[in-house]
């Protein structure tokens, strides 16, 4: 079918459009990514874009030496880990024995669970009921109140009705004991939705920043995220009063490879390097999730 | 010869266990669900509970059984406050604007991808938009204090060289742009990953359809509007709804991070930002709750108001 001249020049300004679009949305990580190797001193001259023009990678030597932030970093991986195995964990043992039509007091159950996914209590109540668990201050502050997901157990849930019942049948048969069909059967079924929802949480759990800067203030519990946002909140101090004194800033700075900028800058790359590493996984899993998680309510 | 006796016993039809026993004997599934039930309990439903602190003068001290009750005093500070209004205002103009733009803009970039024929280009310009719903608001709030920056910030030299402007504008200093760098901040985040469910619902429009209009001479845009766009707006409605349901919610990480010189504190506070400052900051705990509870129930109403009046033209939630 030929298309009319009014087409093509449609579909032109399309792949314009989007072509744009991919480059403002690429752009700004890529401008962090080359200031972070770029000499400090030199970036505050101005005029760094596409790719450094001195080149160092002093900035990421510091971070890599500073104690505190790969303190941080062990913290966030260590939380993620941990959070996203339990989470997940817990919540597909919930959702198994949710799916069985035998439960008892099932349908009341399932409303008690969804009510949750309307009415909360909000910022305040659940901050004092975490003081008075005594979880404040606590690595498992960060672990431990988001164990259960409501939404997760849904999507497992439905998932798991849908495993033939001859094979829960036979096995049961066989003696196997409920437990034992949900270890042994239906969870090496399951692969696909627990890689998405673990995906999921674990994203969640390495870009959390906010729980940990209200209930945490020793800083050696801290994640990267948090100390990251703590050394950003402090420049934008620093911005405002490099606006008062850039002369003076000037000349104290030319010395210095790694000014607060530049090692903001490698901090955030090292921050968000384990998001990319696992950005191709993400990619094969998370559509389908979304999908699911949307069109099957 | 033998005679095979048949016992017929008519036996008393049993009576159903008792719901203790059958409970008993599915102990092993029970156990499933109850201790994920007990948690659910603990971390929802308490502060569901406590949200009646916000009727009380609460006081760490004395706890909520000890705390004096008060009434609607801490609700009638809020309204009368001198920063509610603004508040208020900033919660309302915040959404608007982020629904305004942020709404259809994954729908236009579903639409704009679907008439891509090259895969290679469709899967790279895909990737790279979902990139940014994965990275934390920390990160993002960096490279946005980056761009903007004063020294090397990437829109300023722009600017400068276009010669639009002759100084660098300290973007993030100034009221007035901070509206502005909260919706565009929020759509670069979020187009990619929101566009996923529309695309699947474009691809899901019957092909037919599309020949048959361009039978009849239909051009690309006019096919987009008379045919994708109606098929799937019963998706388009159903997330209407939902983001009308969150119109009180205008943010809060990217506000908290953009937004914390005091400067822009009228433009940026809204709902959550006013209950965290004043709850967790400054500790008034009940006048805070207050102010939440405020939020919540508004919330609720607005849901229930667009449900209701989605379901008059035929798409609804419920």
């Amino acid at each position: 079918m030929k298309q009319s001249a009014g087409d093509r020049t449609l579909l032109f300004i399309i792949y314009a459009l989007l072509a744009l679009m991919a480059f403002f949305s690429f752009y700004p990580f890529w401008n962090a990514a080359v200031i972070s190797f770029n000499n400090g001193t030199d970036t505050m001259r101005g005029g760094i874009t596409f790719w450094p023009r001195s080149f160092t990678l002093e900035n990421y030597a510091v971070v890599f030496e500073d104690s505190r932030l790969i303190n941080g970093f062990v913290i966030s991986v260590l939380r993620t880990v941990i959070g996203t195995l339990l989470s997940i964990g817990a919540t597909a043992i919930f959702a198994y024995g949710m799916s069985k039509s035998e439960l008892i007091g099932r349908k009341g159950y399932m409303v008690f669970c969804i009510i949750t996914m309307y009415f909360s209590g909000g910022l305040i109540p659940t901050f004092l009921l975490i003081r008075s668990l005594d979880l404040f201050n606590s690595f498992w502050v960060m672990v431990i109140p988001g164990l259960i997901s409501v939404w997760n157990m849904i999507i497992f849930r439905t998932f798991f009705k849908g495993i033939p019942a001859g094979l829960e049948e036979s096995a049961k048969i066989d003696g196997c004991s409920n437990w034992g069909v949900l270890f042994r059967i239906v969870l090496p079924l399951s692969g696909p939705v627990i890689a998405t929802l673990s995906l999921f949480t674990a994203v969640y759990h390495w870009n959390d920043w906010f729980t940990p800067s209200i209930y945490i203030s020793n800083a050696d519990l801290l994640p990267i995220q948090t100390k990251l946002q703590q050394i950003l909140n402090s420049n934008i101090m620093s911005e405002q009063m490099a606006q008062m004194d850039s002369a003076a800033q000037g000349r104290m700075g030319r010395m210095k490879a790694v000014t607060t900028k530049s090692l903001s800058m490698a901090t955030m790359m090292v921050a968000t390097i384990p998001i990319l590493c696992v950005y191709p996984f993400l990619q094969k899993y998370f559509v389908k999730g979304v999908l699911v998680g949307s069109l099957k309510e | 010869m033998q005679n095979t006796t048949h016992r017929v016993t008519i036996e008393k039809s049993k009576a159903k266990p008792s719901l203790f026993k059958r409970f008993g004997r599915q102990w092993d599934l029970q156990l499933m669900v109850l201790p994920p039930l007990l948690f659910i309990f603990v971390f929802s439903y308490i502060p569901m509970y406590g949200v009646l602190m916000a009727f009380q003068d609460y006081s760490l001290f004395e706890g909520f059984a000890g705390s004096p009750w008060v009434g609607f005093k801490h609700f009638e500070m809020f309204f009368g406050a001198p920063e509610f209004w603004t508040v208020i205002r900033n919660t309302v103009v915040i959404s608007l604007l982020k629904l305004l733009i942020g709404f259809p803009a994954p729908i236009i970039l579903a639409l704009l991808l679907n008439e891509v024929r090259n895969r290679v280009f469709k899967k790279v310009v895909q990737t790279i938009s979902y990139l940014p719903h994965f990275l934390s608001w920390v990160i993002v709030s960096g490279f946005v204090m980056s761009m903007l920056s004063t020294e090397n910030g990437s829109v300023n030299m722009l600017l400068q060289n276009l010669n639009l402007i002759k100084e660098p504008i300290n973007f993030l200093s100034l009221p007035e742009y901070f509206w502005t760098i909260l919706v565009t901040t929020g759509v670069w985040k979020e187009i990619g990953f929101a566009s996923i469910v529309y695309l699947a619902a474009i691809a899901g429009v019957d092909p037919h359809m599309h020949e048959a209009a361009a039978m009849d001479g239909a051009g690309k845009l006019r096919q987009i509007f008379s045919i994708t766009l109606p098929a799937i707006l019963p998706v388009i409605i159903v997330f209407l709804i939902l983001a009308i349901g969150n119109l009180l919610s205008a943010g809060f990480e990217d506000i908290l991070l953009l937004g914390s010189n005091p400067v822009l504190r009228d433009v940026g506070d809204v709902l959550d930002t006013y209950v965290y400052r004043t709850g967790i900051q400054n500790n008034r705990y009940s006048y805070a709750t207050a102010a939440g509870l405020f939020k919540s129930l508004l919330g609720v109403l607005l849901l229930v108001g667009a449900n209701y009046a989605a379901r008059k033209s035929g798409n609804s939630l419920w």
